[in-house]
């Protein structure tokens, strides 16, 4: 394995919502054929590692594969979210561009 | 030709732009058939700070753009039996209702039929029990402590059905789920049951991509170079096309700026989404886990097989709550060794207030907005010969003028401080915070009445 990887902007566009303390960040695959790469690489455990300075607690993915998408739904991310958070971005809005900064191994296709 | 109903959505948020409404009425005319145009203005805590509003005076506590957002399209919407459904009225719809046959009048509309949904305002002390009742102890340990500001329950699309069939022009609502402003119109259009839940999915999901106005025809997606977006100055506002069967698709006015396409749709479809199978509304839990999206002509998207199972049988409502006091405060470090002086400036604020207060301090340019409360996050290095580092403050408090501190701490940098700090800005202000419980349905009592002058 040469660990060749790529950022997962170069694959994917992704939107940031929140309820309470929870985020969503959606995930969707520019070209259909790269889906499988991204239900590959894009676990749950590499998403928790992504965002672990953060504290999360539950992460769920969600998958949408006919219309090559997935949903992540990451709980207590937020510092308490737009009730009790000091972060000028509260909401998280600004959290699908950490998530599109990961990189993606795409070696093994 | 299949029967068509069309919603325009010509708000997504209080304070969303108010020149879009006319381009979408305009089209609405052109196309012909039967429509509604909807405006959604009421974020989670808007409704709270419209309360505060009506407590210092009666008349306010709706929209304050309302007048704003419906005279450019009242008369034209009028002519052409186009009703206008909002949930404008906050925590006061009936002063809304005023404002808009204020309007009328002056537009010689005389005796336009205003409908007012009521029910969904809790904030009363006969709900107190249950509402106590129904939230976590957790949550009853923070409203002990706190002042109630706002409680509203959020209604489903009935009374707005109703309420249009009873011949309706202006639907003017509080607190109600955002995709109700659009399964109201089309339920009342196509007279569905109920319990016909595929058809209230799909209904619901239109009502979704619609109630963030221009997230859907490419607002907050443009990234130049990877997601073109022509003319976002003058982006178009969407409406759906809906068919019996549920059946949809989205667009936008020819000529407008933006683009509708798979990717904007999909954005948008699951954003501030859970379970895709599982998106619970008042009137109906949507399932999209099947969905299936198809790009046809030109800024035009079509959904389908998006399905509905049976209403939850509890309403979900938001408790507001006083949140104390949250002082801010910021001041910029530029040039040689920007970051090492931004650093000490905020190991003096750590020194002069940690015992007081639990601090969050951001090095604007280097390391904000990723970063947790308590500073873990990535950080950027910054370039020799181009340094530029905002250091920013905050913390909250019950108390103000132990908050305030925050602002009198960052402003002595000036002359306590670093060398060549500048630009000191500061903002204290008051917080809210929302509890969410779900209340038995049979516990809350909707209805529909029409404002009349007397």
């Amino acid at each position: 394995m040469t660990g060749r990887s790529i950022p997962l902007y170069q694959l994917a566009h992704a939107r940031s919502g929140d309820k309470g303390n929870r985020s969503n960040i959606s995930v969707i695959a520019f070209r259909a054929e790269d889906f499988p790469l991204l239900l590959r690489e894009l676990t749950v455990e590499r998403v928790a590692e992504h965002f672990r300075f953060r504290n999360p607690g539950l992460i769920q993915r969600f998958v949408l594969p006919q219309i090559f998408a997935m949903n992540f739904v990451i709980d207590d991310v937020l510092d308490g979210g737009v009730n009790l958070s000091l972060n000028l971005d509260a909401h998280g809005k600004s959290l699908s561009y950490y998530l599109l900064a990961m990189e993606i191994n795409i070696n093994n296709q | 030709m299949s029967d068509i109903y069309r919603v325009a959505c010509a708000a997504g948020f209080s304070g969303d732009r108010v020149d879009v409404a006319k381009p979408l009425v305009d089209e609405l005319i052109k196309l012909g058939g039967p429509s509604c145009i909807i405006f959604e203005s009421l974020a989670e805590r808007t409704l709270a700070l419209a309360q505060l509003e009506r407590r210092q005076n009666e008349s306010l506590g709706y929209e304050p753009l309302l007048a704003e957002m419906v005279e450019p399209i009242l008369v034209d919407c009028i002519m052409n039996g186009i009703p206008i459904i909002g949930n404008f009225g906050a925590a006061n719809p009936m002063a809304a209702a005023k404002c808009i046959a204020g309007i009328a009048k002056q537009k010689n509309l005389p005796n336009l039929r205003i409908a007012i949904v009521q029910g969904d305002d809790i904030s009363a002390p006969e709900f107190r029990d249950l509402i106590e009742k129904s939230l976590s102890d957790e949550d009853l340990k923070l409203l002990s402590k706190s002042t109630l500001v706002s409680a509203n329950v959020y209604l489903g699309a009935r009374e707005i059905a109703e309420s249009l069939s009873a011949g309706a022009q202006i639907v003017i609502t509080g607190r109600v789920a955002d995709p109700a402003l659009t399964v109201g119109p089309l339920m009342m259009h196509f007279k569905k049951s109920w319990n016909d839940w595929n058809f209230l999915g799909a209904a619901t999901m239109a009502g979704h991509l619609l109630e963030c106005g221009a997230q859907v025809t490419g607002g907050y997606f443009a990234d130049p170079g990877i997601k073109e977006v022509s003319n976002l100055a003058n982006v178009g506002f969407p409406f759906i096309e809906f068919e019996e069967n549920g059946n949809f698709c989205i667009t936008k006015p020819v000529n407008s700026g933006g683009i509708v396409n798979r990717m904007t749709v999909t954005e948008q479809l699951l954003y501030e989404l859970h379970d895709p199978a599982q998106y619970l509304t008042p009137d109906v839990i949507a399932d999209i886990s099947q969905v299936e999206i198809y790009e046809g002509e030109l800024d035009k998207v079509s959904l389908s097989h998006i399905v509905g199972h049976e209403r939850p049988p509890t309403l979900k409502a938001n408790i507001c709550i006083d949140g104390g006091w949250l002082a801010e405060a910021e001041i910029s470090y530029a040039g040689h060794h920007a970051d090492e002086r931004a650093q000490l400036a905020a190991q003096i604020i750590q020194e002069r207030l940690s015992d007081t207060l639990k601090l969050r301090i951001d090095f604007i340019g280097s390391s904000s907005i990723f970063s947790s409360d308590d500073g873990q996050g990535p950080k950027r290095i910054t370039q020799k010969g181009f340094e530029d580092i905002r250091l920013r403050v905050a913390a909250t408090h019950q108390t103000k003028a132990v908050a305030n501190r925050v602002c009198r701490e960052v402003t002595a940098l000036y002359t306590c401080g670093p060398a060549g700090g500048g630009g000191v800005r500061t903002s204290i202000r008051s917080r809210l915070n929302t509890l969410v419980c779900y209340l038995p349905r049979e516990s809350i009592n909707t209805s529909f009445e029409f404002f009349s002058e007397i």
